[in-house]
């Protein structure tokens, strides 16, 4: 698709606040979550989880579970007999349903389907696991070292140079010029260690599903997910069935977050369901979240910046060493992409390392590996900016990369947005505010790649000129609302003519999972087109009405006309009048619009953050924190201002409390709400968001996803900000008030 | 599972005399939370709200007496009791958050015998009593002597706690109840501290009691004698600070390293010290 999509055009709808269709139904509770759907003679499935961090599981006995009143089937690794055929199909497996080995607290043995709650309870405690306990390890640096206890063998890929333990799968390295060259240029050279600590996204509904198998082998599912073609997908190749025979449909969502970007529970129902006959619903509790979804990844990241005097960054190099649990993931590559894309950098040499350790497999958290990177490299780039005593934004602003510059990661940048989020967060009043004692002002950038991919949409005109629109992408920010809004502007008719619906996976073509941001980019591209399919259909239907060339009509307000005086003299035909004689004129009229969609548009954004230390106690106030972000073209200026408020409060409870914490013997300590601290409302200012609008070449009304973005720069900014505030570098996150403490007794 | 709803303190003893695996209901905020998550499974549950008086906060002797099934939220509403005992207040008034207060109750939160409990240190500051009912009778049982251990109390079988009693506050007496914790609200005290303190009439200490929450396997009672015949003055805090950072005894873990805890027990005491001598003064004025 030609990166030239742009036309410049004067809005309607877009870029107006209208009502969310999804309100009503979520504050009257009659919105079905996952766990809402019941079906008739239904089980509940529960799992027997490992309570050791890693070990060889020698048998499992399940005979006495199978013989208890209620139940109606146990599974365990044995009854999934498929072997998938993708790598990454056979580590959800592995990871769903342990296969020899348990490789974390909370991974799935066995499973159990029964008639009631107490039952299956009871069921999973008669289940007799023979576990052989294993030496474990938790930390990225730990794990790397020859010796660590090793998760799996044969799984390193080339790239490893000799002498790191079977854990480290992967290095991967970006980068162009010489840094050793740059390095002897520099006046001044700052190189320093970070640590940060594994996040949970923290989304409020957990995962749940409702599962139909018959023994016709079609089954039906109904779950709270990301994207239900991936499950679908994912779980045909699992149960090793042809992937129409499933349909999936989507559940509404209580928060993802890029959590919810893979199946746990999904491939584990639907063999309960095969193996009694019944549909069985699965719930996580909140202690099964926490310990068994996808968390991020922790790291330990060393990065080293140069500088002149006046400024220039000569040379950088980082190295990002990123745990991601018990399989493989592209984690540690994101961060050494991510890290340094802010900069126009002549000597970048930038290294992702990948690590296993006994801990959940990652999954995406917003942004997944940059907001880590960026944390490391902003607070160098700060120190940097104070030692040769250079304004921290004008620094940047020095050294940030425009339109033209070669990325850290390689592509060299079409027009992008960063110097105007610098530029409106310099002019902006916080910036120049007065600070109190013990308070401190920090800044950081950060960048996402965004992204396009399969994307179908089908737009439908109903006999009364309404329009329903069904796309394939679960609504985690506001969708529906935005497709809605794109439609009604292409089509020209009012907003509340249009409902958008998310189908089923046997309704549209193959989408992608609701992620990388792409959803109001891709979709809302795809519905564009599909609304002017749909036009065109209208145009030459109005054209053989009025017995003139289809080419002779052209489409405005919402109505067909003649283009022209020499076209002829028609009164306009619209939507509802075209609609009322379809059956007529040719039968039901409908756009649609099928494609890989490409031209995301990267995304840039600027926070600011001022907090107060209690230098007694390390406690950490957030007292005022602005965001800045380019968001192309603001749909649902609305929806794209809660995104912005969301990534910095989710920075901040990663910036400063949450953290997976694991005891000695590898398990998780704090698998609950209470000890793993997510800000409440009272910790919060009113986070101020300011959307500035680049259009994105690749998207007709310039669109690009703002959805990741906002949780890049945060860690960072915070850590400027308390760095300042405490007259100490922090460099190990969360900054729990014993670390700020510890920090500044230090000091 | 029983749910009894005994109309007498009478009633409610035999039941619980009956059946050891019977347990107490006041708000429940504890023990509804325990039962759902399969920490308990107990035979009946005794809700004790419908016995006459257990709702009641009333003088008694220039003091007051705080019904079992007062709710923390009813407490915050109550001028008189706020006037009198403002550090108590605050301390039940911490306990979760609004939903939670409305239920909650002080003899809950001692019963439930967490070391951490909010509104402990505030009470065994005041030297408050227990009213505790029983097979054998009514004893009155000093705050501090009820906990014993993590999620233990001294209460034997049968027994349960009827009324808490603050006794009349002296003149020129105030206290203050602080907590550290790393948010702002729903979160556990990593250390809480409540000083109470009596003026002479020139604004002098004449008597100072601390007591320390979270910092050890139950509530300590601190020595606040450093305060005594002094203004509150830097100093004097200083050394009380000091007396609570030696005091506490707490443990390292994912709430916080015993070094963290030692110092922001000295910290609580200096501020809530403070806090408590400004209220006395100005009760004195
Ligand atoms: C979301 C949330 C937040 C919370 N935040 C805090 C907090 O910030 N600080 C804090 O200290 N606590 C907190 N708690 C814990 C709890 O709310 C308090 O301990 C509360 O005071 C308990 O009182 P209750 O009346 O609800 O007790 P219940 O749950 O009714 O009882 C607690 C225990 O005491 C026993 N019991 C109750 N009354 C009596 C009696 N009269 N005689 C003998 N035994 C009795 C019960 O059998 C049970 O074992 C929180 C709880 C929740 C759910």
């Amino acid at each position: 698709m030609a990166k030239d999509e742009f036309e410049k055009r004067e809005f309607k709808v877009v870029g107006t606040r209208v009502a969310r269709p999804d309100g009503l139904d979520k504050v009257t509770g009659r919105a079905r979550y996952g766990a809402d759907m019941s079906a008739p003679g239904m089980l509940v499935g529960y799992c027997l989880r490992s309570p050791h961090a890693h070990a060889r599981i020698k048998s499992i006995d399940t005979s006495e579970a199978e013989a208890m009143a209620g139940v109606k089937a146990v599974i365990t690794r044995a009854d999934f007999t498929n072997v998938p055929a993708s790598d990454g199909t056979r580590d959800i497996l592995d990871n769903v349903m342990a296969n020899d080995k348990a490789l974390y607290d909370g991974h799935t043995v066995a499973a159990v389907a029964a008639t009631s709650r107490s039952a299956a309870k009871a069921a999973l405690k008669a289940i007799k696991v023979d576990y052989e306990v294993l030496p474990h390890v938790t930390d990225v640096d730990a794990a790397m070292l020859p010796g660590a206890p090793e998760l799996h063998q044969g799984r390193q890929q080339e790239s490893v140079p000799e002498g790191f333990s079977q854990n480290v799968l992967a290095r991967s390295q970006y980068g162009h010029g010489d840094v050793d060259a740059g390095f002897a240029q520099a006046d001044v050279i700052i190189e320093r260690s970070f640590k940060t600590a594994a996040t949970h996204q923290g989304y409020i509904e957990p995962h749940a599903c409702l599962a139909t198998m018959g023994n016709d082998n079609q089954g039906d599912l109904f779950c709270c997910t990301q994207g239900h073609y991936m499950v679908r997908n994912t779980c045909a190749d699992i149960l090793g069935m042809e992937s129409g025979r499933l349909r999936v449909t989507a559940s509404e969502i209580g928060g993802g977050f890029g959590g919810k970007t893979t199946v746990f529970l999904e491939p584990v129902a639907l063999m309960l369901s095969k193996k009694s006959g019944k549909p069985v619903k699965m719930t996580m509790s909140r202690d099964e979240v926490m310990r068994a979804s996808g968390p991020t990844a922790s790291t330990s990241i060393d990065i080293k910046i140069g500088t002149t005097r006046d400024g220039v960054i000569t040379a950088a190099t980082g190295e990002f060493r990123y745990q991601s649990g018990c399989f493989y993931a592209m984690n540690g590559a994101l961060g050494a992409m991510c890290g340094f894309a802010p900069y126009d950098l002549e000597n970048l040499k930038s290294v992702g390392w990948e690590v296993t350790t006994n801990r959940p497999k990652a999954a995406a958290y917003r942004a997944p590996g940059a907001p880590m990177a960026a944390f490391a490299v902003e607070s160098v780039v700060d120190e940097v900016a104070k030692e040769i005593g250079m304004d921290p934004i004008d620094f940047r602003l020095k050294n940030a990369a425009d339109e033209g510059t070669k990325s850290a990661y390689g592509p060299t940048y079409p027009a992008i947005g960063l110097r105007a989020t610098l530029e409106a967060a310099k002019a902006h009043p916080h910036w120049s505010a007065p600070l109190g004692k013990n308070q401190g002002r920090g800044v950081g950038c950060g960048f996402w790649f965004n992204f396009g991919g399969d994307t179908c949409v089908s737009l439908m005109l109903n006999p009364d000129g309404t329009v329903s629109l069904s796309e394939g992408n679960p609504d985690i920010g506001g969708s529906r609302a935005s497709m809605s809004m794109m439609a009604a502007e292409e089509l020209g008719v009012p907003y509340e003519n249009v409902r958008t619906i998310v189908a089923d996976t046997a309704s549209l073509g193959q989408n992608e999972v609701t992620d990388g941001s792409r959803v109001t980019f891709a979709v809302g591209l795809a519905t564009i087109k599909a609304a002017r399919h749909a036009i065109e259909i209208m145009k030459a239907r109005a054209a053989a009405t009025w017995g003139i060339d289809a080419e002779a009509v052209e489409w405005v307000d919402g109505a067909a006309q003649p283009a022209g005086p020499n076209a002829g003299k028609f009164p306009p035909l619209t939507v509802k009048e075209i609609a009322a004689t379809m059956s007529n004129t040719g039968g039901p009229i409908a756009g649609h619009f099928e494609a890989n969609a490409e031209g995301a548009g990267v995304s840039f954004g600027t926070h600011i953050c001022d907090t107060e230390v209690d230098p007694e106690t390390g406690a950490v106030k957030i007292l005022r924190y602005t965001v800045f972000q380019d968001a192309g073209k603001a749909v649902h200026p609305d929806y794209v201002e809660g995104q912005l408020q969301g990534g910095a409060v989710q920075g901040i409870g990663w910036a400063l409390n949450e953290e997976y914490i694991y005891g000695e013997d590898g398990t998780l300590q704090n698998a609950g709400y209470l000890d793993y601290r997510i800000p409440v409302a009272s910790d919060l200012p009113m986070i101020e968001p300011v959307i500035l609008e680049i259009p994105n070449p690749g998207h007709p009304y310039g669109v690009r996803g703002v959805g990741e973005t906002g949780i890049v720069p945060p860690l960072a900014t915070i850590a400027n900000a308390v760095s300042r505030a405490a007259g100490v570098r922090m460099t190990s996150l969360p900054m729990s008030p014993p670390k700020v403490l510890a920090a500044i007794k230090a000091n | 599972m029983k749910f009894e709803t005994p109309h007498s303190v009478d009633d409610a003893v035999a039941i619980l005399r009956a059946d050891p695996e019977a347990r107490v209901l006041a708000g429940g905020t504890d023990l509804l939370v325990r039962l759902r998550a399969g920490h308990i499974s107990p035979s009946a549950v005794v809700d004790i709200k419908r016995i006459p008086g257990m709702r009641d906060i009333s003088q008694e002797d220039g003091g007051w007496r705080i019904g079992a099934g007062v709710s923390c939220a009813e407490m915050g509403e109550h001028a008189g009791l706020k006037a009198a005992y403002p550090g108590v207040v605050e301390g039940a008034e911490l306990i979760g958050s609004t939903q939670v207060q409305g239920r909650c109750t002080m003899a809950g939160n001692l019963c439930n015998a967490g070391p951490a409990g909010d509104s402990v240190p505030a009470m065994v500051a005041a030297q408050a009593t227990a009213r505790v009912a029983g097979p054998n009778g009514t004893r009155d049982v000093a705050v501090f002597d009820i906990p014993t251990a993590p999620g233990q109390t001294s209460l034997a079988e049968g027994e349960f706690i009827t009324s808490i009693f603050l006794p009349a506050p002296p003149a020129h007496s105030s206290d203050a109840y602080l907590r550290f914790i790393p948010r702002t609200e729903m979160d556990i005290a990593v250390v809480g501290c409540a000083v109470n303190l009596t003026l002479d009439a020139a604004g002098t200490v004449t008597s100072a009691s601390m007591s320390l929450g979270a910092v050890g396997p139950k509530v300590k009672q601190v020595d606040a004698s450093a305060l005594v015949g002094t203004i509150c003055d830097d100093a004097a805090v200083e050394a009380l600070a000091a007396a609570a950072t030696a005091a506490a005894t707490p443990i390292d873990d994912k709430r916080g390293t015993i070094a963290f805890r030692k110092d922001v027990s000295g910290v609580l005491a200096k501020r809530a010290a403070r806090i408590a001598y400004i209220r006395a003064k100005g009760a004195s004025s």
